[in-house]
């Protein structure tokens, strides 16, 4: 069995999101920005994974394949940050409790490692998991 | 030879900075250079003029590919797909101006359709808080001249609203604060130790979701009551400092972001945070202020309650405007399969939405008008692409602070390229056609 | 254009003084007409009073405190929805209704012209934008002065030359149509949570008191000659006692002249007066003021004043007197919305509720009414609700009610739950004057017409003069049988026509006529000193640049009808 830990994960803007969504969320450079999750060094640690692997982040409402990074606006033990954007909302809770508003912060994750799984492009994200035929 | 233009309108976030500056060629097509804004919106300003854009419209295929059509084409489906849908989605309209905004509400009055913006996926919660209790605000020229006390609760504007301390809230000398940065304490309330937080004179690193309880205890700090030991991860000694500060200063405002909006008490959380700004004007004078995210999302709102009556997550299916968040609100929408055809406009649900709330989109008629290549676009039967909006045309917007600005127009679009109005016009007259409207 | 001939109805025009004459009115052109060809539609006006379409002086119904209640009270759309019918797009709201529904709503009732009470410069956009989104009625908006910096700094010196080149120059960017003040330096004084409560208050920082910023605008203003007077709301709004504040800021008028070629006779009109009108010392022993304050503008005739009516509704309060509404929040805790605005004012909203079970409420409503029936000349008193702060513009068929029959104010006070108090802290149970047709005519249509300095355009049913014209289903040669009646036949028109273009029959909306923003552009001598003052304010001070300050462009203004007025004499 692979090691696992789990953590409470939030999203939310970057500097680096931003200027990617600007310059094309077709590219890889989107994925560079977004196709993350920031973990603070000691949650690595627990995990047993180096900085910058591939980990399958999953939720009850979902599953992913993003980076491991360590944390640029740390320390943040026990919390993990995936910028807004696809990989972030293919898990996030999104029940609005009758407010419109999904629980985008503050959704339990799941983390293991996954070297081999490939990170998706943005686009081709969510198209897959939307099932769109792509010619 | 070029061309600067000045006092140009950065269409990128609510700060809505209109002091840039932008280099463009002789003939007024090529836009060449970016001053003032920040690396956001200059690389708005510059990725317009990227060659790969996509310029006409194109419709999915059966096999998945695309396949170009004209406008009027695309006007035809968009026009045919509201006529018959019982309850279309209308959805987004917070990254193009109040005209193309306002003919969107015509179409939508037209088609009964639910309409909404961004704020569902942002200041929403914040929305229903200002309606429970209300709002104590100001403009941002007020916080720059007199604030001495500067509260980021939720928000990390170093990296969301880049240019929003040295324009308005940290750094600026104003009239009554000539010392800039000198006269203001700083006080950031945030789970991470954000590149914001870095700058504070006090960080509360709070524990994520326990908002609610911090401000609560701030309400008994400044009564100076009883407190636990510790409250959401904060000793109260802190919390005393924190409230003794906020109470000294003779002007004092919270800025709020997504961490308090998107957590789970989502409005109870704005409520006592907007309860805490009443408290304080008992000492002192402050104010409130969302943190909004789209550069008109303010404006989609004013239109939207001016026309309707209500800011956002508005219903018409019955023929009068609806309001109630949670039944007709987009995601509840999308999530309970309560729509039939989906329209977006100026956003990006694609991304934005958690994909629950996509996968219904892929699988009904669907049009996504957007400049850019997005997954809204990707998932969509037809992506129709027009004229960047605060680059190519201009049009009014609304700033977080409800300050209306102009935008300007500083290049041509691509020969041919229709602007959000032009092409909401082609089908608002198609619609009055097939519905025998007025 | 279509021309029309109005037959056989009871006209009613103070500006031709035909007071119930049976009269044909022509139709040609958009304009009254001496006469039309034999080609002219026919409306049938027998049995029906005639008369020019009203003219709104003071209504908060466009700008961002409006939008701001709209967006933070969805409760006001309850019950209140109207459905697209016809030439009308949905609308919704009870106290601060859509821009689709307002511009309906005040056509419907006969009304052509409306004034968007306080403009905040800054703001300037977002007003043209609800203005352009309300329909048929032709509309102007008041930017406020009385808290503004430039007008604080030049009017320390009382530099009224500079004040004028500056009000000049907000005029022109904001394509605004008057002087506004309210709470003059109050506001101000509230972005440091404090207030000006009397004339002589020092306003913080700026050195200068309530009373000089009065007088040096009263000065700027009639150095410039512009078509309305200064436009007042003063100190010390709302609080028991406060007649004395209105009194002396009154005075500050005395031995002013009007000067100007609009036929403008007054130099500063106080609105919503039934606010300002209050004895007493506390809630428990307030009572009304009316006879003091109508003494006092019955024997100067400079003064020109707007009642202020409440009318016993729900309702949302709004105001750039910030202060008071944190007063009033304070008051009766109800959400509170407040909106600091850079260099120039502020706005406070609160929802609020006039009871008929709650004392000080009904002493209002009696106050509101004292009023009018105590002014000797109708000319210098109009109808307004404040609306929607004493209560929607709706109402207003329901206040002519009240101030045409004796009979329905009595019905009111007797359903009063306190009407022992009503008359004991006011006279309005010994009034027993009726209002007549021609009265209210003065009262809403040439009266504050003239006094906003459109007495040539509109408010009248000379020829020459704008063809905006209300038929009501009224017949003034039968005695009243019920008073309800009033209330009915002043709500829904038979007709109304607006610039000669027929925009509501039988009570419903057929045409959307040529709405225009008003707005005044006056020319003065170049001031350099105070064009290099706005350069710097922008420079330092505000959060926008000067190059995108102003309301400039088709989308804001479509139709704009400017006032002109050369300053360049002196």
């Amino acid at each position: 069995m692979t090691k696992n830990i789990t953590l409470n994960l939030i999203s939310g803007r970057t500097i680096q999101q931003g200027v990617a969504i600007e310059s094309g969320k077709e590219k890889p450079s989107y994925r560079t920005a977004c196709g993350i999750i920031e973990m603070d060094n000691a949650d690595l640690k627990a995990l047993g994974a180096w900085k910058n692997t591939n980990v399958r982040v999953t939720s009850d409402h979902g599953s992913v394949i993003v980076k491991a990074i360590e944390a640029t606006q740390g320390p943040h033990p026990g919390v993990a940050f995936i910028p807004m954007g696809p990989w972030a909302n293919s898990i996030v809770d999104p029940n609005t409790y009758s407010t419109g508003m999904p629980t985008f912060k503050g959704t339990p994750v799941k983390i293991e490692v996954t070297i081999n799984e490939p990170i998706l492009l943005g686009i081709e994200l969510v198209q897959i998991q939307c099932g769109v035929k792509v010619g | 030879m070029t061309k600067t233009i000045t006092d140009v309108i950065c269409p990128f976030c609510g700060t809505l900075c209109d002091d840039i500056e932008v280099v463009v060629s002789d003939d007024g097509k090529q836009l060449l250079e970016v001053y003032n804004a920040c690396v956001i919106g200059s690389e708005k300003f510059l990725h317009s003029q990227a060659k790969d854009r996509v310029t006409k419209p194109r419709m999915r295929q059966d096999d998945g590919t695309w396949k170009d059509v004209s406008y009027d084409e695309a006007a035809d489906y968009t026009a045919q797909m509201l006529a018959k849908a019982k309850k279309p989605l209308m959805y987004g309209w917070s990254s193009t101006n109040c005209e193309a905004q306002s003919v969107g509400n015509e179409i939508a009055e037209i088609s009964r359709a639910c309409c909404d913006n961004t704020a569902a996926v942002c200041h929403g919660t914040t929305l229903i808080a200002v309606q429970d209790i209300g709002l104590p605000t100001c403009t941002l020229g007020e916080v720059k001249n007199r604030a001495d006390r500067i509260i980021f609760w939720g928000c990390n504007p170093a990296h969301a609203h880049p240019r929003h301390m040295s324009r308005y809230s940290i750094f600026p000398r104003g009239f009554f604060t000539g010392k800039g940065q000198m006269s203001r304490k700083m006080i950031v309330i945030d789970p991470r130790v954000t590149d914001t937080a870095k700058m504070a004179d006090v960080h509360l690193q709070i524990e994520q979701g326990k908002d609610y309880e911090l401000l609560n205890a701030l309400r008994v700090a400044f009564k100076g009551e009883w407190l636990p030991d510790v409250v959401a991860g904060i000793p109260k000694e802190k919390i005393r400092e924190a409230a003794d500060m906020m109470k000294s200063g003779r002007f004092g405002i919270i800025f709020f972001g997504m961490g308090v909006t998107q957590s789970l008490s989502k409005n109870h959380n704005i409520d006592i945070a907007i309860a805490v700004t009443k408290d304080l004007n008992e000492y002192t004078k402050f104010s409130i202020m969302p943190m909004r995210g789209h550069y008109n999302v303010t404006g989609s709102g004013e239109v939207f309650a001016w026309q309707f009556g209500f800011p956002y997550s508005i219903d018409l299916t019955r023929g009068f405007a609806r309001y109630n968040p949670g039944d007709t609100s987009s995601i509840d929408l999308l999530v309970r399969g309560e729509v039939d055809a989906m329209f977006t406009i100026g956003s990006d649900p694609g991304a934005h939405f958690p994909i629950s709330a996509v996968k219904p989109i892929a699988n009904m008629p669907s049009v996504c008008i957007d400049p850019h290549l997005t997954p809204t676009s990707g998932v969509s039967k037809l992506h129709v692409p027009v004229a960047f909006n605060g680059v190519e045309t201009g049009g009014n917007c609304y700033r977080m602070d409800n300050v209306p600005i102009d935008c300007r127009k500083v290049v041509e679009p691509p020969a041919g390229m229709l602007t959000d109005e032009q092409f909401l016009v082609m089908v608002r007259d198609r619609l009055k056609k097939l519905k025998g409207a007025a | 254009m279509s021309e029309y001939i109005i037959k056989n109805g009871s006209v009613f025009d103070p500006v031709q003084g035909i007071k119930g004459d049976k009269k044909d009115i022509a139709i040609k052109d958009g304009k009254i007409a001496d006469k039309v060809s034999s080609a002219a539609k026919v409306i049938d006006a027998s049995g029906k009073t005639v008369m020019a379409g009203a003219v709104e002086i003071h209504a908060h119904i466009a700008g961002p405190k409006v939008n701001l209640g709209r967006i933070y009270r969805p409760e006001d759309k309850l019950f209140s929805c109207t459905p697209t019918k016809g030439m009308e797009r949905m609308g919704g709201g009870a106290s601060i209704p859509t821009t689709f529904k307002t511009g309906y709503e005040y056509a419907k009732m006969g009304y052509t012209t409306a004034m968007e009470a306080a403009m905040p410069p800054m703001f300037a956009k977002h007003v043209h934008e609800e203005i352009r989104d309300t329909p048929i009625i032709d509309e102007g908006a008041f930017p406020v002065f009385g808290n503004n910096w430039f007008v604080l700094e030049y009017l320390k010196n009382h530099e009224i030359e500079n004040t004028a080149a500056y009000i000049a120059w907000l005029l022109r960017v904001t394509k605004g149509y008057a002087v506004k003040v309210v709470n003059p330096g109050g506001t101000e004084a509230w972005a440091w949570g404090l207030n000006c409560l009397s004339v002589n208050d020092p306003v913080p920082y700026f050195d200068i008191t309530p009373a000089e910023i009065v007088k040096g605008l009263i000065e700027a203003n009639e150095y410039l000659g512009l078509p309305h007077s200064v436009h007042i709301h003063p100190n010390n709004l709302g609080n028991p006692g406060c007649y004395e504040t209105t009194l002396d800021t009154l005075r500050l008028a005395e031995g002013m002249k009007a000067k100007n070629k609009f036929g403008r006779e007054s130099v500063m009109h106080l609105t919503h007066t039934q606010f300002h009108s209050y004895k007493g010392t506390n809630w428990g022993d307030f009572e009304s003021g009316a006879k003091e304050i109508t003494d006092y503008v019955n024997q100067n005739k400079n003064i020109t004043i707007d009642t202020g009516n409440v009318t016993l509704d729900e309702t949302t309060t709004m105001t750039a007197d910030g202060p008071f509404e944190h007063h009033l929040t304070g008051l009766n805790h109800l959400k509170w919305a407040n909106c600091d605005v850079e260099l120039e004012t502020c706005a406070g909203v609160v929802p609020y509720i006039y009871s008929p079970n709650i004392s000080v409420c009904a002493i209002q409503w009696a106050i509101g009414l004292e009023i009018p029936l105590m002014m000797k000349d109708p000319m210098r008193c109009y109808i307004t609700t404040d609306h929607p702060n004493a209560g929607p513009f709706t109402r207003y068929p329901r206040v002519i009610k009240w101030l045409m029959s004796k009979k329905a104010r009595d019905t009111q006070i007797n359903a009063f739950k306190h009407k022992d108090k009503v008359l004991s802290q006011t006279s309005i149970g010994s009034l027993d004057k009726e209002l007549s047709l021609y009265e209210l005519a003065q009262m809403t249509r040439a009266g504050p017409a003239k006094t906003l300095g459109l007495g040539h355009m509109c408010g009248g049913l000379k020829p020459g003069m704008d063809a905006d014209v209300a038929v009501y289903n009224f017949n003034p040669d039968k005695p009243v049988a019920n008073p309800d009646d009033i209330e009915t036949a002043f709500s829904r028109c038979a007709h109304v026509f607006k610039s000669g273009v027929e925009v509501v029959k039988h009570g419903e909306i057929v045409g959307t006529g040529h709405k225009r923003t008003l707005w005044v552009n006056v020319k003065v001598n170049d001031n350099p000193q105070v064009m290099r003052d706005i350069n710097e304010k922008f420079i330092k001070y505000y959060s926008m640049t000067q190059a995108n300050y102003e309301a400039l462009g088709h989308h804001f203004v479509p139709n704009p009808y400017a006032l002109e007025v050369d300053a360049t004499h002196v």
